[in-house]
């Protein structure tokens, strides 16, 4: 796999050479910052600790048409999905989620709408050289400079990019670009691996998952979810800008007689997410609920494929509006077991 | 994206009878449904205690258990209770209207496992719908069982389904068939009282045999305890869950009763692996 060198001058020159591709990269949205598609002409800058809103809406939109039809007709029509998108500078946090998230959409029947998105797009990571506050990737195992997810990775080396290739498809983009790039040498080895180190001390909080997984189930009647979930508002926050929080709901909408099956992010903190046509609800307060999303992340889904769903962006408590912290969480966890 | 690789495509499927089993705000309708695709008719296959989604393009779509044996014919039935914007719009088809279906989803009861057991089932009220395909099939295949025993109540003689097919059923030598109603009725011939009572009245014994239950959570809770009492061992033990779904293939997260995901995991439960999961009864 390719190592090749950019110099930032040349950045505008890299973005023009994609040009017609779907290009998504952070972008300042008031004062957050959020991927959205790159307008034809326009640089985005790659200056920023991450994006409030996960990049996962490049795989799985927040709203996605999945059927279109006439309302009580028999007939469906599926949408095209044959833009090429390049999803420019997402942490490597992120791009792990995604990869966490695609074993369920791949468990048994194919999601086909996440897995033609995920061929559809190249990803390209970029190293952070100065991790975020609440940020614990290294804990749940993840690292600044981790490769799993993206196809192409760059590095911020100051006066210039370096691009490392992790698949052919990062590859195939590297080579479309080759032309602004020089080849990187072994001392741009040595300057990331210093960046990197030093990125991973900065990472102060940790979190220690040893037997949670197997010792959640355990918990269920322990009064920590009490605790827990005290505060809570049931706004959803923790999940709409959780990397790895796939639930969504699926609805018909209508317009007159053209209608459409769409699918939106969901959220099993809200009431009417388990609630069932009866009345009875399995998960009724926010108690339950809580105990549902820490035990889903930290165990049921370690169970079932073998990988915590949680990658340590610390967005949950970054943008807790009542300051629920998911260490602090796992913390008493592994202070009840 | 071809068309069959999609899993949430449902199928056209044209209604070819429909009846109602109750009466009231909350009526069950029973519709029979066979799809319009050659194809998509034989490439279909079920066993008993599978669902399946059923909707109404631009209204949405439920998962409903298939209240029908495949050994019935080419065919599928589903009883629906009026409950929401769904139900209520599915009420609305007739004969020869439209269903839009995807499935099968799902386990099934182990009917092929239980060969050579006796088999008892106890449903109450709409829980009888996935119990009726093991009945339907056991009868189709009764040299291969040790005979049926059912046990089915409700409220009322009113909220009872599928009543015109148990009289059938009691003129075979080894299928019998045990109704009961909550409270008395004018010209009511069965039992009266609740189910897990008829239950024990009943005192079947647990020698080969296996007990599978459906019913309102309540009623599941006092049959589970009356069948240890009967001398059930956990594994002899099975019933089938729901949940809200969305997908019905695990993707979409809600139905998941701790780490198993009614849609794919269930909705067939051995009792045996359900009692370790605190929330299955929650």
């Amino acid at each position: 796999m390719s190592a090749m060198l950019l110099n930032k001058e040349k950045w505008p020159e890299f973005v023009e050479k994609l040009a017609g591709k779907n290009i998504l990269a952070p972008q300042a949205d008031g004062d957050a910052m959020r991927f959205a598609a790159v307008a034809e002409g326009d640089v985005p800058a790659l200056d920023y600790n991450n994006t409030r809103v996960p990049p996962k809406g490049a795989l799985f939109p927040q709203t996605e048409t999945m059927l279109k039809f006439q309302a009580g007709g028999e007939q469906v029509e599926e949408p095209q999905l044959d833009r090429e998108t390049v999803v420019l500078g997402l942490r490597p946090c992120d791009a792990r989620a995604m990869t966490i998230v695609e074993k369920l959409f791949k468990w048994d029947i194919d999601d086909p709408y996440y897995v033609r998105r995920r061929d559809l797009s190249t990803l390209v990571g970029l190293v952070c050289n100065e991790p975020g506050m609440n940020c614990f990737c290294p804990s749940v195992g993840g690292g600044p400079a981790s490769t799993e997810g993206l196809d192409l990775l760059m590095t911020d080396l100051g006066e210039k990019y370096l691009f490392e290739a992790v698949t052919d498809k990062g590859e195939a983009l590297l080579s479309e670009t080759r032309d602004l790039m020089e080849e990187a040498d072994g001392n741009v080895a040595k300057e990331k691996e210093k960046l990197v180190s030093e990125a991973e001390q900065k990472i102060k909080r940790t979190v220690d998952t040893e037997g949670v997984a197997e010792g959640l189930p355990g918990l269920w009647d322990d009064p920590l979810w009490q605790k827990v979930s005290a505060s809570c508002l049931g706004c959803g926050t923790c999940t709409y800008l959780c990397p790895t929080c796939h639930c969504f709901d699926i609805q018909d909408e209508t317009e007159g007689f053209d209608a459409r099956r769409l699918r939106t992010w969901d959220s099993c903190m809200f009431d009417e997410y388990s609630l069932h046509t009866s009345g009875h609800n399995p998960r009724p307060t926010r108690k339950e609920r809580t105990r549902n999303r820490i035990s889903h992340k930290y165990s049921y889904y370690v169970d079932k494929f073998d990988v915590i769903a949680c990658v340590g962006c610390g967005r949950c408590t970054n943008l807790c509006p009542v300051n629920i912290d998911i260490i602090e969480t796992i913390r008493q966890v592994k202070e009840a077991l | 994206m071809k068309t069959n690789e999609n899993p949430y495509i449902p199928y056209p499927a044209t209604v070819k009878e429909t009846w109602y089993e109750t009466g009231g705000e909350r009526c069950i309708k029973t519709f029979k449904i066979v799809f319009d695709d050659e194809k998509v008719r034989e490439e279909w296959s079920h066993l008993p205690g599978q669902c399946a989604m059923i909707g109404v393009l631009g209204v949405g779509e439920s998962m409903i258990s298939i209240s029908c044996s495949p050994t019935e014919g080419d065919f599928l039935r589903f009883s629906v209770m009026r409950m929401g914007k769904v139900t209520q719009a599915l009420h609305q088809l007739e004969t020869g209207d439209k269903m839009m279906v995807r499935g099968p989803y799902g386990n099934n009861f182990p009917v092929d496992e239980w060969q050579g057991k006796k088999i008892l089932t106890i449903g109450g009220g709409i829980g009888q719908a996935p119990l009726r395909p093991i009945v339907e099939y056991v009868r189709a295949n009764q040299d291969k069982y040790d005979g049926l025993t059912m046990i089915y109540g409700a409220r009322t003689s009113n909220d009872l389904c599928f009543k015109g097919e148990f009289e059938e059923m009691n003129k075979c030598d080894d299928l019998s068939c045990h109704l009961t109603i909550d409270v008395e009725e004018e010209d009511w011939s069965h039992n009266v009282g609740f189910v897990p009572q008829m239950l024990l009245d009943l005192n079947p014994s647990p020698e080969n045999t296996i007990a599978i239950t459906c019913g309102p959570p309540i009623m599941i809770r006092f049959v589970l305890e009356n069948l240890k009492k009967l001398g059930f061992k956990d594994d002899q033990i099975y019933t089938t869950l729901e949940n809200r779904m969305k997908c019905g293939i695990g993707k979409c997260g809600r139905c998941n009763a701790g780490n198993m995901y009614v849609c794919k995991d269930g909705p067939v439960f051995n009792y045996a692996v359900l009692k370790e999961i605190p929330e299955a009864f929650a």
